[in-house]
C-alpha cells in the first residue's frame, strides 16, 4: 500500500516484478507439489475474474452477486466468434468478449446501481439468475443451450519469424498467465490512480464523497463496467482453455463461488481472489480424492467459509499482511520518527513561506464565475417536514469575503438552512443565490463543483483512510471535476494536487500527522480534519456547522485561532453555540429562532439587541426587573 | 393450448405460488427490517422446512405433524442461529452479514445433501386433500386449492402477529427507527431473536406446506430465495403489505408467462423488477426506514 501514497517512487514497480516472477516460477514450482497444469490454469482464469471482482467489491465496496452473467455472456461471445461463426484470431475474439462484457456490464450496472447496499446486492443476484435462463432457454441456438460450445481452439500468436502455439496444459499457461499479468499491471495502475482514491472514498463514505464533488454513481458504473470487463475476458479464457465453453460459467454457483474466493484469499487486495481460488482447488481436490469426503467437501468448505468469515476478517493476504506487520512492527515504529522528521523540516519553511502569504487562498482552478453583488443571497427560504416548518421565508445574504456568524437557541432551524444551502435538502419555497447563479433544486456535488460547500457538525470523514488520502479525495474533485476517469494516471501526476494537500494540511495543523488513519486520531484532531475536507476543494464559499462541538477549552481556542487563519480572505458561514467564540470570530451575526430571521448586526449590535437577549435568556430580564 | 380453463387454472397456480412466496417473503422482510440483515440463508431455511417436515412425516405418517414439527424445527434453527451467530455481526458491516449467512447457506444445503443425497424426496398430500376437485369448468388438483388456504391463514396469523401484539409494534417500529426502538429501553435482544425465529419459521412452514406440489431436493432454496429477493425489491424492503403484494404479482407473472412459454417466465419476472425500479425505486409499498 506504500505505493499508493505520493512520491513514492523508489517501490513503485516492486508489486509488479515480485509479480512477473512467481508467474514465471510456477511452473518450476508447483508441480513439485503436486499441482496439475489444468488446475494452476484454472486458478489465473479465476484470479483475473476477481481482479475486476475485487475492485468492484473490495475497493468500491459494491457486493455483486451477478458476476456469473459477464463472465459467461464474455465466455459465450467468443465462443461463438471462435467455434459457430468460424471466426479465425483467437486473441481478437477474446478481446471481443472482454468488450461484450463490459457492454453488457454497463447495462446491467444502469439497472443495479439504481439502489445501494443490499438492494444492489438482492438485485445482482436476480439478474445473474435472468442471464442463466435466458442464456439457457432463448438463446440457446447460439449458446448450444445445456451442451455448450464445444472446440473452442486454443490460441497462436504470428510474431513474424516464428507462430507460438499454446495448447493445453503448460503450453497454454504462458498465455494465461501473461494474460493475468497484463491484467493485474492494469488494476494496478488503476487503483493507485485518482479514480482508484475515489472508489475508495466511496466505499469508505459515500455520502461524503458526493459532498466534495464527485459523481459518485458515474464512478461506481465505472467500476461495475471495469469489474465487467475482466469478467468478459475471464469468461473467454475459460473456454480457450478448456476447448470447450460450458454453460455453467452462468450459473449463481459461479457467482457464488467468486465471493468465496475473494473472502478466503482476501477482499481489497487485488491478489486476494487468486490465493483462495488455489486455497479452494487445492482443498476441493485434498478432500475429495485425498480424504475420500466425495461429495461432503462442499460442506466442509462452506463451514471453513464460515469460520473464516467469522475470525480473519480481511483473509489470508489480510493476515500474512498482519502477521509481517507484526514480525517487522517494531522496525516499523523505529523507522516512524525518521519518516517524519523529513515532512518537519519541509514543513518548516512551508510555514515561514506559508506567513508571508498567508492571506492568499488557494487559488481556484475552475474558471472563476464573475458576478457582482452578494455571493450568497436567499429569498423567502422556507422548509417544511409534515405540518413543522422548519425554515420560514428566510431572506439572507453575504457580501463576498464576510465571515459570518448565525446562532440561534436548539431548534431555530440553523442545521436545515445549511443544508438546504448545500442543496442536500432542497427547500419546500425560495430561491438561492450563489455568486450570482440560482442554485435552488441542484444536487450538492454540483454546488460544491461550483464552491460552495460545508464541513459537517457531525464527523462524516473516510475512517479507514490516512489523513492524506482524505484531502486527496477533496482535493481531486476541484482539480479534476466531479467525473473523470483518468484510470491510467498516477496520483503524483497531476498538477497541483500536491501543493493543494500540502497546503490544506498546513492550514488545519495536521502535517504531522499525514500518513496516520483516521480512526487513530483524536477528537480534536478529526474535528481539523472535517474542516480540511471542506477546505482541500478549495471553496469560494465555506459554511461551517458547528466546528467548535465537543471541544475542550483549550481546543476551542485553537480552532478559533485556525479558523480566523482560514478565514482570511475567504467568504466563511459558522454556525455555532459557542457564543463568545462566535462574536470574536464574526464580523456580522445573524440570529435564527423558530425557523426565522430575529436579528443581524454586528456582534456588540447583537449583543445589545433585547430580543436576542429576551430569546436566549427567556424573559429573565422582566423578572429581575421586578 | 390457450384456452380459458387453462389460463384461469394458471391464474390459480399464479395464486398457489404467489402466497407461497409472499409467506417466505414476509420472513426475510422483517427479519431485514428489524434485524438490518439480509439472511441468504433464508431459502435454504424453506428448503429444510421441507426435510423436516419429510422427516417428521416418515416417522408419524401425519401431514399434521409434519407441518408442525417443520415449522418448530424451523423456529428453532433460526434461533439458535442468531443466538450462535447472527448477534455478533450486527456490529460489523452489511458485506460480512452477507457473506456469513451465504456461508451458512451452503453448509445447510450440503448438510442435508450428505444425510439425504441429491435425489428428491416427495411428501404425499393428506388424505382430504388428495385427488381433483372439479370447479365445474375445470378440473384443479384439491391439495394446490388448499395450499392457497393454508398460507393464506398462516399470513393472517402473521398479520395478527405483526400488527396486534406488542411484539408486532415493536417490530414495526424498529423497521421505522431501529435507534429510537433501543432507546426506549426495550429488550432488543430478545426481540431480536424471537424475530430471526418467527422469520425461518415462515420460510420454514412454506417449504413443508409446499412439499407435495413439488417435491424436495437440496438445492431447490436456490430459486426460491431468488424470486423472494425480487419480490422484496417489487414490494419493498421491510414491508409485510409489500411482500404480500409483490408475493401475488410474482406468483402471476411467472405462471401466466409459462402458460405461453415457460422460458420467458423469468424473464418477464426481472422485467417487471426493473420497471419497478425504474418507477418506484423503493418499491411499491416501501418504508423510508431502512435502506
Amino acid at each position: 500500500m506504500n505505493a499508493d501514497r505520493l512520491g513514492n517512487t523508489q517501490r513503485r514497480f516492486l508489486v509488479e516484478a515480485l509479480t512477473a516472477a512467481a508467474l514465471i516460477a510456477a511452473p518450476f514450482v508447483l508441480p513439485l507439489f503436486g499441482a496439475a497444469p489444468d488446475t494452476v490454469n484454472r486458478i489465473l482464469v479465476w484470479g483475473m475474474l476477481g481482479i475486476g471482482f475485487d475492485i468492484l467489491f473490495g475497493y468500491t465496496g459494491l457486493l455483486s452477486f451477478g458476476q456469473s452473467a459477464l463472465y459467461g455472456t464474455g465466455g459465450m461471445v467468443s465462443a461463438y466468434l471462435l467455434t459457430r461463426a468460424g471466426f479465425p484470431h483467437v486473441v481478437l475474439a477474446l478481446l471481443i468478449g472482454m468488450i461484450a462484457g463490459a457492454v453488457v456490464g454497463y447495462l446491467v450496472g444502469l439497472i443495479a446501481l439504481r439502489r445501494t447496499g443490499i438492494y444492489f446486492a438482492m438485485i445482482t443476484v436476480a439478474i445473474a439468475e435472468m442471464f442463466f435462463f435466458i442464456e439457457f432457454n432463448p438463446l440457446s441456438h447460439w449458446t448450444g443451450g445445456e451442451n455448450g460450445l464445444p472446440g473452442v481452439p486454443a490460441p497462436s500468436l504470428y510474431l513474424g519469424f516464428t507462430t507460438l502455439h499454446f495448447r493445453a496444459g503448460w503450453t497454454l499457461y504462458p498465455f494465461l498467465a501473461f494474460c493475468y499479468f497484463v491484467g493485474i499491471v492494469i488494476a494496478l495502475r488503476i487503483v493507485r490512480s485518482p479514480v482508484g482514491a475515489i472508489f475508495r472514498a466511496i466505499r469508505e463514505n459515500p455520502l461524503r464523497a458526493e459532498a466534495v464533488g464527485h459523481n459518485i454513481h458515474g464512478y461506481k458504473l465505472a467500476a461495475f463496467v471495469i469489474a465487467a470487463a475482466y469478467a468478459g475476458l475471464a469468461g473467454g479464457l475459460l473456454g480457450v482453455m478448456q476447448g470447450f465453453m460450458p454453460p455453467d460459467a452462468f450459473m449463481f454457483d459461479t457467482s457464488g463461488q467468486l465471493v468465496m474466493q475473494t473472502a478466503i484469499g482476501g477482499i481489497g487486495t487485488l491478489f486476494g481472489p487468486l490465493v483462495g481460488a488455489g486455497v479452494w482447488l487445492f482443498l476441493q481436490d485434498f478432500l475429495q480424492s485425498t480424504l475420500n469426503l466425495g461429495a461432503a467437501w462442499k460442506l466442509v468448505l462452506g463451514l471453513a467459509f464460515v469460520l473464516l468469515v467469522f475470525f480473519l476478517r480481511h483473509g489470508l493476504v489480510g493476515a500474512a499482511r498482519s502477521v509481517y506487520g507484526l514480525a517487522t512492527g517494531r522496525k516499523a515504529a523505529a523507522a516512524a520518527p525518521e519518516e517524519q522528521s523529513p515532512v518537519d523540516e519541509d514543513s518548516a519553511p512551508a510555514a515561514e513561506s506559508q506567513a508571508t502569504l498567508a492571506p492568499v487562498t488557494l487559488a481556484r482552478h475552475r474558471a472563476s464565475h464573475s458576478f457582482s453583488g452578494p455571493i450568497l443571497q436567499t429569498r423567502g427560504l422556507s422548509k417544511n417536514y409534515g405540518g413543522i416548518a422548519a425554515n420560514v421565508g428566510i431572506d439572507f445574504s453575504v457580501e463576498p469575503g464576510e465571515l459570518r456568524g448565525i446562532i440561534g437557541p436548539n431548534g431555530a432551524g440553523k442545521s436545515t438552512f445549511f443544508k438546504m444551502l448545500t442543496c442536500e435538502v432542497s427547500p419546500s419555497a425560495g430561491t438561492i443565490t450563489f455568486e450570482g447563479r440560482d442554485i435552488t433544486g441542484m444536487n450538492v456535488t454540483d454546488v460544491c463543483q461550483l464552491g460552495l460547500t460545508k464541513s459537517y457538525q457531525v464527523n462524516q470523514l473516510f475512517n479507514r483512510l490516512t489523513v492524506r488520502e482524505n484531502l486527496i479525495i477533496a482535493a481531486l474533485a476541484e482539480l479534476r471535476g466531479k467525473l473523470k476517469l483518468d484510470m491510467m494516471r498516477s496520483l503524483s501526476g497531476i498538477p497541483g494536487l500536491e501543493d493543494q494537500v500540502r497546503h490544506t494540511l498546513e492550514l488545519v495543523n495536521l502535517s504531522r500527522r499525514v500518513d496516520t488513519p483516521v480512526a487513530e486520531l483524536a477528537y480534536g484532531e478529526k474535528r481539523r480534519l472535517e474542516v480540511g475536507l471542506a477546505l482541500a476543494s478549495s471553496p469560494s464559499l465555506l459554511l461551517l456547522d458547528e466546528p467548535l462541538a465537543g471541544m475542550s477549552p483549550r481546543e476551542r481556542i485553537e480552532t478559533v485561532r485556525l479558523l480566523k487563519s482560514i478565514g482570511r480572505g475567504r467568504t466563511m458561514i459558522i454556525i455555532d453555540h459557542d457564543m463568545a467564540s462566535l462574536f470574536e470570530l464574526a464580523e456580522r451575526v445573524t440570529v435564527l429562532q423558530e425557523g426565522q430571521v430575529l436579528a443581524e448586526g454586528t456582534p456588540d449590535e447583537i449583543k445589545s439587541n433585547p430580543e436576542v437577549q429576551e430569546a436566549y435568556l427567556g424573559g429573565v430580564h422582566e423578572a429581575m426587573a421586578q | 393450448m390457450l384456452t380459458w380453463a387453462n389460463f384461469i387454472s394458471q391464474l390459480f397456480n399464479g395464486l398457489a405460488l404467489g402466497a407461497l412466496l409472499a409467506l417466505i417473503s414476509s420472513g426475510l422482510t422483517i427479519i431485514y427490517g428489524t434485524l438490518g440483515v439480509l439472511n441468504l440463508a433464508h431459502g435454504a431455511m424453506f428448503m429444510l422446512g421441507g426435510y423436516a417436515g419429510y422427516v417428521a412425516y416418515q416417522h408419524s405418517g401425519s401431514y399434521i405433524v409434519a407441518v408442525i414439527a417443520g415449522t418448530l424445527f424451523l423456529f428453532i434453527v433460526g434461533i439458535v442461529m442468531e443466538r450462535v451467530i447472527m448477534r455478533y455481526f450486527y456490529k460489523r458491516p452489511p458485506e460480512d452479514q452477507l457473506l456469513v449467512t451465504f456461508g451458512l447457506s451452503i453448509c445447510f444445503v450440503e448438510l442435508v445433501r450428505f444425510f439425504f443425497s441429491s435425489m428428491s424426496k416427495t411428501v404425499p398430500a393428506p388424505k382430504i386433500f388428495a385427488g381433483i376437485t372439479n370447479l365445474g369448468f375445470m378440473f384443479y388438483p384439491t391439495y394446490r386449492l388448499a395450499v392457497v388456504g393454508i398460507v393464506a391463514v398462516a399470513l393472517i396469523v402473521l398479520f395478527v402477529v405483526l400488527y396486534r401484539t406488542r411484539l408486532g409494534l415493536i417490530v414495526r417500529a424498529g423497521i421505522e427507527d431501529s435507534v429510537m426502538v433501543d432507546s426506549l429501553g426495550i429488550n432488543v435482544d430478545r426481540i431480536f431473536m424471537l424475530v430471526f425465529g418467527i422469520g425461518a419459521m415462515a420460510a420454514g412452514f412454506a417449504g413443508i406446506v409446499n412439499a407435495p406440489v413439488v417435491s424436495i431436493a437440496p438445492d431447490m432454496g436456490e430459486a426460491i430465495l431468488v424470486q423472494t429477493f425480487v419480490v422484496v425489491v417489487i414490494g419493498g424492503v421491510g414491508s409485510f403489505p409489500g411482500a404480500v403484494l409483490g408475493g401475488l404479482i410474482a406468483g402471476e407473472i411467472i405462471c401466466i408467462t409459462s402458460m405461453v412459454n415457460p422460458a420467458y417466465a423469468y424473464v418477464m419476472l426481472f422485467a417487471a423488477m426493473t420497471l419497478v425500479l425504474m418507477i418506484r425505486p423503493r418499491g411499491l409499498l416501501g418504508v423510508k426506514g431502512r435502506e
